[in-house]
């Protein structure tokens, strides 16, 4: 029965996060196209900086801006929509006393902030001409650490929170959390190191525009995920509430 | 763990149980892996590593790899 609770919650949090993806798809063929094509357009009036010679199109932009484009939105939501209905299952009951449709839209807000934004805010989505080659190694390896440093801190803060929730109640236990989390990703923003590879004379407004655009997309992700698959977590789990008076309504006892 | 034994009104609403840990496991470890794989391929595949020679997968979804945020080259 639990198990059955698990993978009930597991394909709904996929097709939610498939849901939430074409959302996101959306939003980044209004609002962040024109910026890469912008980003393209300074490239190629560039070349002679930064890629050598003229090389055979592999895929052609037309393509990358649509076919490409809704691939990777999709299979990233699809991805992150089982990821979260995991941690989901995980939560649900554990993080406080909240029902299965804010549990889940708590969790979205959180994913957003630990998965991106906070990772986001040291090492910012970069348009095409902004990035050396030479380095895409090592800014690779800084930006999934810094995710995975945001997400473990953030699981830490929430265990910590919880631990101290009895003694010194639900209100200083959640500011105590959301500070360690604050101090410590304050400590590795300071320390870790500093990627900057904008060319020089590369727009601002353009640059700014594409990571306003890039934001936009998570948020429309994580926030649609979090109120499709809150609906769909709280008809599986609490189905019609005095429905039938004998009925159990919580799904299943321990 | 206690279950909640009134009778769910509009006003008291029922709290959902906790999911045993030794149940999410099989489906965490085996789920999770195949997304993080999911996840490989549309963020970094044949950016810093490559599993496959070739620029296509990345050339594939290079403006959604931009646009979420992923280095890309």
């Amino acid at each position: 029965m639990n198990s059955t609770t698990v993978r009930n919650l597991l394909v709904r949090g996929m097709l939610a996060g498939l849901a939430a993806g074409v959302l996101a798809l959306v939003i980044a063929y209004w609002l962040g196209e024109p910026s890469v094509d912008g980003a393209i357009g300074f490239e190629e009036a560039h070349a002679a900086h930064s890629h050598g010679g003229e090389e055979a199109e592999l895929v052609s932009r037309s393509l990358q801006s649509t076919a490409g484009l809704a691939t990777g939105m999709l299979v990233y939501g699809v991805a992150f929509g089982g990821i979260a209905a995991l941690a989901y299952c995980f939560a649900l009951g554990r993080v406080g006393r909240f029902g299965p449709r804010a549990t889940a839209l708590l969790l979205s807000g959180c994913a957003l902030l630990a998965v991106y934004v906070v990772p986001y805010l040291k090492y910012p989505a970069t348009p095409p001409a902004v990035g050396n080659p030479d380095t895409i190694g090592k800014r690779t390896t800084l930006y999934f650490l810094m995710i995975v440093l945001s997400v473990l801190l953030a699981t830490g803060a929430t265990v910590l929170g919880k631990r101290l929730a009895p003694r010194i109640g639900t209100y200083y236990a959640t500011l105590a959390g959301v500070l360690g989390f604050v101090v410590v990703m304050g400590v590795a923003f300071a320390v870790l190191p500093v990627v900057n590879d904008v060319p020089e004379h590369f727009p601002a407004t353009l640059l700014w525009r594409f990571r306003l655009s890039a934001l936009a997309i998570q948020v429309t992700l994580w926030s649609g995920f979090g109120l499709i698959f809150g609906e769909l977590a709280q008809r599986l789990l609490q189905p019609k509430p005095a429905a039938v008076p004998a009925a159990p309504a919580v799904p299943a006892g321990r | 763990m206690a279950q909640p034994v009134a009778q769910p009104t509009a006003t008291t609403p029922v709290l959902p149980a906790k999911l045993p840990l030794k149940v999410i496991a099989p489906w965490a470890a085996f789920f999770g892996i195949l997304m993080l794989v999911l996840l490989y391929f549309v963020g970094a595949e044949q950016g810093a590593t490559s599993v496959f020679s070739g620029a296509g997968v990345h050339e594939w979804v290079h403006d959604a790899r931009h646009l979420l945020g992923f280095p890309c080259h």
